[in-house]
């Protein structure tokens, strides 16, 4: 069968930069999925985009659909004929909703019952009598923001200009918010002119002819080769950020790349504020040394080409220069604020409505991080500077730099802090008690820095999860979960064998002082232990651990993070041998029976019916008394597993739900002794074994 | 190219696309979406194309004349066409050229700015028009206004006015530009600069603006109360500019600034509704007189 290529473009006014790729993806998705579904053949699927534009071409499409043979179920035999062996008016009705007559009626027998069946046959259809309904498949995309325009119901991204849909040399006819179809496409909007599209294979060329560069790839590579090119020339280092990257290349239909300068005194603004300043301000690229400092240069990507590039470069220096003065307006300002004052403003600045003020947020983040410093053994020193850094934490919110940059939170206080004087390990902690600040970035590296951290961390879960804002689904406005995410991490990389619990129960405690829970403690608590989990089991599976010994080491309280994490490597690790299953079921055996007792009382020995009993007692009263003296987590897994021998001796030869009442219940509490011990290490009867 | 030649070569540019040249509304205000021929006039079906200089009061700032680039009264050149014709990005690239902006010679872009107005109950979406990396233009499509969801959309314009003639006249410091026949931004507006700035922080008194609002407020809802929506509105706009002269002096906390928009929001969709309720009555008069040429 013959084929013929298909185009696509959707001609939009500038799209939103951050919506660019993902529409021409879905625009794509959505093609393909039509035409699977409508069983239309098609070789190769390109998608091209622009700020101006959305397209897709597929090569190589059937000129129609597949042809379908199939079988359609009618009624039961007995239904579809009379005593008489006459077709019965359901058998009639049957085939002429089939588009077939008696004649063609057969039988095929489904579970022991014979069924009237017909063959059909569909044709397929031309292609191009399908293609109109992409008009539908155009509107049915869905983007984060949508927006209406003139008279038009249609709410799309921005409004369409115009529609190529194009299947060979022929037009689609369609019309969407006004819009006609037609082969007509725009050029660049200042260098181009409008272009006739005469089949889908001239696209690309025709619109490069017109400075597009529809092929969103390219236009990135190209940028980042015009960014090479310039760092060889001046011998500079452009940092790419990829990110930035691609937020210009979806800005621009023609990039060209140049740069500009600013006066050297600005270097004295920290490099942070100028970077971003060029990034988030003016999407420019910072310029470095070989040794990775600062220069006062930076890379702007044109819409367009080489022609009075200096005019364009005059132009952006001269924007960057204005927005560079108000950066160094405010450090100089900042710098005359005492940190006292910059507290005192914390006063009337509302961290949440039912919460409180950040001055009250503060005053509970450092009786916590005192708390915790306690229970950590910090040094006198470390004590010290974490009670400080508690204290003036959030003091840089309130300066003027960061109401500007608030991505400059804790980096800001960190530099004034040392100005104004402050221990650098103070400052320090200032800077890093917001980290982990995304998923890619680090943890403290301080333990100031962690403790404060975490204390910070801990007590705004604590007092959302007390006034209800629990996250859900892709609700999370807090970043609660990341930040439940940064504690776990922090714990683990500093080693810390703090509980979990006692971490929450403390920062309850305190955010039960300030009167702002709203719901019952226990509650809250449950609560919190439940989006812990699975926070941690996240945290797991991201380490390869498989999910039922997950379960397992999650099975009773959190504890400390990195013994809980250790059990799970543990485990991971023996699942490997092959006595492990036996070993598990050992111990599971254990855990199952135990969960019979009714009431745990000594063990006496008196009771004992058989030597096995007496042996695992013994057996357990040496574990136990070794406990004390473990040193790692496969110790005690090893410790535990040698209990083996003597839990199979046993089963074998005792029965545990005795007919005997003292005797039953001896039992029982030798095996809640064993299950208690058991189950810190794991929830072993979690685990799956095979 | 003067401020006054600018002025001039923008209003002819948009009187010629069909717009009502109009003046600035009389009552202060902070921006020129704020003005009635604005605010009032994108809600409802009839059609509307309005161009005029709005001078608009931000006193939060205000910098006692001594920042290059901050005022606390700047210059909005406003235009407004509902519906939103198709070639609007044609027409506004058409004035710049007007203005001698050669687009080949410079690098124009449409980067997204989606644009709010909480106290008002506005919301719109589209772009800040960067030229050299300068955001001389807000180009909005109104979605809703008052609260009322806009149909037909309305397109505002708006052009700031110092920032562009910073460009044209290749000016580091706002008061060094001419407005015209040698006469500069200094000379008009520096002492009123000055004046304003250490009215706002220095000299105004508190308690006689938060009686002042109580006041105004009071009045907007009593005009609302007999359907008066401009006389209510009005008492809007002042609410908002004495809101603003307020939270520029820092009387107002973090917590009591969401009540005072809430306020004003209030106010807002309430004669929103009223005015369109008004012009339904009247059987939206310039849409018929439209639908019968």
């Amino acid at each position: 069968m013959s084929k013929k290529d298909l185009l696509l473009e959707i001609g939009l006014e500038e799209m939103p930069a951050r919506f660019v790729t993902n529409s021409m993806n879905q625009l794509s998705d959505k093609i393909q999925a039509w035409m699977m579904e409508k069983k239309i053949d098609f070789d190769h699927v390109t998608a091209f985009s622009t700020p101006r534009r959305l397209a897709v071409m597929v090569e190589g499409i059937s000129e129609a659909q597949e042809d379908v043979h199939e079988e359609a179920k009618g009624p039961a035999k007995k239904i579809a004929q009379d005593e008489n062996g006459e077709w019965t008016k359901a058998a009639i009705g049957f085939c002429r909703g089939q588009g077939a007559t008696v004649e063609d009626i057969f039988y095929k027998e489904i579970n022991g019952v014979e069924y009237v069946h017909v063959r059909k046959f569909i044709q397929g259809q031309q292609t191009s009598s399908l293609l109109p309904e992409l008009q539908h498949v155009i509107t049915s995309l869905s983007f984060p923001k949508n927006m209406r325009w003139a008279d038009e119901e249609l709410k799309y991204i921005r409004p369409i200009k115009w529609i190529i849909a194009l299947f060979g040399s022929e037009i689609i006819p369609f019309s969407i918010a006004g819009v006609q179809t037609s082969n007509w496409t725009m050029g660049h909007r200042f260098l181009g002119e409008s272009m006739e599209i005469t089949s889908p294979d001239a696209y690309e060329k025709t619109l490069m002819s017109q400075y597009v560069l529809v092929n969103s790839d390219e236009r990135k590579e190209g940028i980042r080769n015009q960014l090479k090119q310039l760092e060889e020339e001046h011998g500079w280092v452009i940092p790419v950020d990829e990110d930035l990257l691609e937020e210009v290349t979806n800005l621009v239909e023609y990039p060209t790349a140049l740069f500009g300068k600013f006066e050297e005194e600005f270097l004295q603004i920290p490099q942070e504020v100028l970077i971003t300043s060029m990034k988030e301000h003016q999407r420019y690229f910072p310029v470095k040394s070989k040794d990775g400092d600062l220069l006062p240069f930076f890379v702007t990507v044109r819409n367009g080409g080489h022609e009075h590039l200096e005019n364009v470069a005059k132009g952006n220096e001269k924007v960057l220069r204005a927005r560079l003065s108000d950066a160094a307006f405010f450090y100089n300002e900042d710098q005359k604020t005492a940190i006292s004052d910059s507290l005192k403003k914390l006063e009337s600045i509302v961290y949440h409505e039912e919460i409180g003020t950040l001055s009250q947020k503060t005053a509970r983040v450092r009786k916590l991080t005192n708390k915790l410093a306690g229970l950590l053994s910090f040094n006198e020193n470390e004590t010290v500077q974490a009670d400080r850094a508690a204290e003036i934490a959030k003091f840089d919110l309130v300066t003027h730099m960061v109401y500007e940059f608030p991505e400059l939170q804790g980096f800001m206080g960190e530099k004034y802090a040392l100005q104004k004087g402050e221990d650098p390990a103070v400052a320090k902690a200032i800077n890093e008690h917001y980290m982990p600040r995304n998923a890619e970035d680090g943890t403290p590296e301080s333990n100031v820095g962690a403790l404060l951290s975490i204390a910070e961390k801990i007590d705004t879960i604590a007092a959302c999860f007390a006034i209800g804002i629990i996250p859900s689904g892709s609700q999370d406005p807090y970043a609660l979960r990341r930040q439940a995410t940064g504690i776990v991490q922090i714990l683990l990389n500093k080693q810390w064998v703090l509980p979990l619990e006692t971490i929450i129960d403390l920062a309850l405690e305190l955010v039960q002082e300030d009167n702002i829970a709203k719901k019952a403690l226990e509650e809250i608590q449950k609560d919190l232990s439940a989006f812990f989990k699975l926070r941690i089991k996240h945290i797991l599976q991201e380490r390869g651990v498989r999910y039922d010994l997950i379960d397992a080491v999650l099975g009773n309280e959190l504890g400390s993070m990195p013994s809980l994490v250790k059990r799970a490597e543990v485990l991971e690790k023996e699942k490997q041998n092959p006595d492990f299953k036996e070993n598990m079921e050992a111990l599971g055996r254990v855990l199952n029976i135990s969960s019979k007792a009714v009431h745990v009382g000594e063990v006496e020995e008196r009771l004992f019916e058989n030597n096995y009993e007496k042996e695992l007692y013994n057996k357990y009263e040496e574990v136990r008394n070794q406990l004390q003296n473990i040193a790692d987590e496969k110790s005690l897994y090893d410790l535990l597993v040698s209990l083996k021998p003597a839990i199979d001796g046993y089963f074998e030869h005792t029965m545990v739900m005795a007919e005997q009442e003292n005797i039953r219940s001896n039992r029982l509490s030798q095996m809640a002794k064993l299950a208690e011990i058991i189950r810190q290490f794991a929830n072993v009867n979690e685990i799956i074994v095979k | 190219m003067n401020i006054q030649n600018m002025i001039l070569t923008l209003q002819k540019h948009w009187s010629e696309q069909g717009c009502i040249l109009m003046q600035a509304y009389d009552v202060e205000k902070g921006a020129g979406t704020m003005s009635p021929y604005t605010f009032l006039r994108a809600i409802g079906p009839e059609p509307w194309n309005v161009a005029y200089v709005e001078p608009s009061r931000r006193p939060a700032d205000g910098r006692y004349g001594e920042n290059p680039n901050r005022l606390y009264q700047h210059h909005q050149f406003q235009v407004i066409m509902k519906p939103s014709p198709d070639n609007i990005q044609e027409l506004y690239l058409d004035s710049l050229k007007a203005l001698g902006i050669d687009p080949l010679k410079h690098d124009i872009r449409f980067v997204e700015d989606n644009w709010e107005n909480p106290s008002l109950g506005c919301a719109g979406l589209g772009w800040e028009v960067w030229l050299d990396g300068m955001e001389i233009t807000q180009f909005t499509y109104f979605q809703q206004v008052g609260g009322l969801e806009c149909k037909p959309v309305s397109v505002e314009i708006t052009y700031g006015i110092e920032r562009l003639a910073s460009y044209i006249q290749d000016k580091e410091d706002v008061f060094d530009l001419e407005w015209t026949n040698g006469f500069t931004v200094r000379d008009i507006f520096l002492q009123p600069e000055y004046e304003h700035s250490k009215y706002t922080f220095e000299t105004s008194d508190p308690d006689m603006l938060f009686n002042l609002f109580n006041i105004y407020e009071k009045e907007a809802h009593r005009q609302m109360d007999v359907g008066l929506v401009h006389p209510a509105y009005d008492y809007v706009l002042k609410c908002s500019h004495v809101f603003n002269l307020l939270d520029a002096r820092g009387s107002i906390s973090v917590t009591e600034r969401t009540g005072y928009i809430g306020r004003c929001r209030n106010l807002a969709r309430k004669i929103a509704k009223t005015f369109y309720e008004e012009r339904e009555k009247l059987g939206f008069p310039i849409l018929q007189a439209k639908e019968e040429n």
